[in-house]
């Protein structure tokens, strides 16, 4: 009997609730579909997986040809001051510029005006710990060597992997010059080690607020400028630093990574 | 009457030794450090565990099994090989350690750099040396196996084969690989008394020796440099994971139990007998920044013994050899 009793006082009380207020307090709670578009640039211009070539600030010509980085843990700031924070389990994406459908991370908000917008580059310590049957879709920890976004032999996931082409690096064993930057690192299970994670914190005020509203879809369209991986608050100089994987430079890389990201505009 | 109960008796002690008898921590062991509650032990999870540990598809060929390099009789380690040859033959730059009490362990490999046994088997299954196949592909191969998904829905109630659950499965089978039933192990539960060499033994490495290999697991599960010089390949151990010099050519005190069956011994299996480690460590430490402290005493480096003590310590580590552990036909391929 308690089954059914329940479900029939809220619906009394809603009834009550539209009677006096309208319909705001029901839809204030009500959850709408929202996405964060990660528009992946170079410069001025789109990228080009393979077929461009770039420059950095040092002058060494590069191409890109793989590119794909997490993001997660988002959260969005109303113009009230009130955060919404996206629930965990559906909180994490994978953004591959080789999958174009990647770029769009979707989740679901409260409607209202919103006026900032946080997440992190890379996967926190807590879903890195997590038990296995946690950690599915894009953090199955399984993932192969070219694509994969985890290191098996020490545990945890690559938050940003960048690799490509460039005259300036050295040559690897097969002769080839790439440069290969993997960067991951949650600071470490059982002893102290790296912290890659990176906040973003992006004011939407200038560029467009976000206005979540019932029957509308919200895209906040970001723009990464991925040169700022090699021309960020630390220049990288492929010719020393071709091979960034887990070691202390990592982190600077990971500070560049967390600078490629800003706000270009808002579709309401 | 009487053969009644003798009857009834000998029906239920039958079940009983048909039963599975599922994960069972030796009382006078340390707490596990395996976490059971997120993946108890069934009979189905460690069936299905035990095959796949045999199961050669888990490699990119099809050639080599889990099994191939940690092999029951050897107490699960890959005897012979100072490093273990993955598929085409390729060469690994460690010795395979043994599958053994690993519900106690708390890191995972020579290092240390994996921190849950259930993402243990990711590394051989995609490393290069190794298996050198996806664990996606791995799955995509077993789902076309007969038997597979219905194994896998009587284990975890689904025949869709998801990573999770392989592994849980393997770990379930890993954990299940419990050697206690040494000699060492009967005399300390006083059901047996050890040979005046062995007790001679056990008293000198009492003494010297279970500041590491602390008892009854044999190992502290620390990570120490014992001073045997890096080796070629110029392998840092525990610093590659923790990026701290302090740390640099430090490796998991590994735990002697079965000791004679592993060998060859230290992390790259430079020494193939028993005899070259105690003379190592007797006479042939060598002075690094990061040497354990247990082994320096004022100018004296190792730990001296003579060649009596050295035969005495043997003969106790001998004691730590458990016949039913390597022959135990649960644990076997069946």
């Amino acid at each position: 009997m308690r089954f059914t009793i329940i479900p029939c006082l809220l619906l009394l009380s809603s009834l009550g609730f539209t009677g006096c207020k309208k319909d705001t307090t029901i839809t204030s709670n009500e959850l709408v579909p929202m996405t964060v578009e990660f528009d992946n640039i170079v410069g001025g211009q789109n990228l080009f997986l393979n077929t461009v070539t770039y420059k950095n600030k040092m002058g060494e010509d590069y191409t890109i040809s793989r590119l794909q980085y997490f993001i997660s843990n988002i959260s969005l700031v109303k113009t009230d001051g009130t955060e919404y924070i996206v629930p965990a389990d559906s909180s994490y994406f994978l953004i591959r510029e080789a999958e174009p459908e990647t770029r769009f991370a979707r989740f679901r908000v409260p409607v209202g005006d919103y006026q900032s917008l946080k997440f992190i580059v890379g996967v926190d310590s807590l879903r890195s710990t997590m038990d296995v049957s946690r950690r599915t879709g894009v953090l199955d920890p399984t993932g192969g060597m070219e694509d994969g976004m985890y290191w098996s032999w020490n545990s945890g996931y690559i938050f940003f992997k960048m690799e490509g082409d460039s005259p300036s690096a050295p040559a690897d064993p097969s002769g080839n010059h790439k440069f290969r930057f993997h960067i991951g690192g949650f600071g470490g299970y059982s002893a102290p080690g790296i912290n890659n994670i990176r906040n973003v914190n992006l004011d939407l005020r200038a560029s467009g607020l976000v206005q979540a509203r019932t029957g509308r879809k919200s895209n906040i369209h970001l723009m990464a400028d991925i040169a700022k991986v090699m021309d960020g608050s630390t220049t990288v100089r492929l010719a020393e630093n071709a091979s960034v994987m887990f070691g202390d430079y990592s982190s600077k890389i990971a500070d560049n990574c967390s600078q490629v990201f800003f706000h270009d505009h808002t579709e309401n | 009457m009487t053969s009644a109960v003798l009857f009834l008796l000998l029906s239920c002690s039958k079940e009983i030794l048909q039963r599975f008898p599922g994960f069972q921590a030796p009382a006078d062991f340390p707490a596990t450090a395996y976490h059971f509650d997120t993946n108890p032990v069934t009979q189905e999870g460690f069936e299905l565990g035990r095959k796949l540990f045999y199961d050669p598809h888990l490699s990119r060929n099809n050639s080599i099994s889990c099994g191939s390099c940690h092999i029951q009789s050897s107490a699960f380690t890959q005897h012979g090989h100072d490093l273990s040859h993955g598929v085409d033959d390729r060469l690994g730059k460690r010795n395979s350690p043994p599958i053994m009490n690993l519900a106690w362990m708390p890191l995972f490999l020579w290092d240390g750099g994996v921190f849950d046994l259930d993402l243990q088997p990711v590394v051989p299954i995609t490393s290069h040396e190794e298996m050198d196949e996806s664990v996606g592909n791995v799955i995509k191969k077993l789902q076309g196996i007969p038997a597979y998904p219905e194994l896998f829905r009587k284990a975890f109630g689904s025949e869709e084969i998801t990573t999770a659950n392989m592994m849980k499965a393997l770990s379930q089978f890993m954990v299940m690989c419990v050697s206690d039933q040494s000699k060492y192990d009967s005399v300390r539960r006083n059901q047996a008394t050890f040979t005046p060499e062995e007790q001679a033994g056990y008293s000198f490495f009492r003494q010297s020796c279970t500041g590491c290999h602390k008892e009854p697991l044999l190992t502290d599960f620390s990570f120490r440099n014992n001073g045997i010089r890096a080796g070629l390949n110029g392998d840092r151990g525990r610093s590659g994971i923790t990026l701290n010099p302090d740390d640099d050519f430090r490796f998991k005190v590994p735990s002697l139990r079965n000791v004679a069956y592993t060998a060859p011994y230290m992390h790259d299996g430079r020494f193939i007998t028993l005899d070259a480690v105690l003379d190592h460590y007797a006479a042939k430490v060598q002075e690094a920044p990061t040497l354990d402290p247990l082994l320096r005493s004022g100018t004296t480096l190792g730990i001296p013994m003579t060649d009596v003590q050295k035969t005495q310590v043997i003969a106790f580590l001998k004691t730590l050899s458990d016949p039913q552990f390597i022959k135990n036909p649960i644990l076997a391929e069946q």
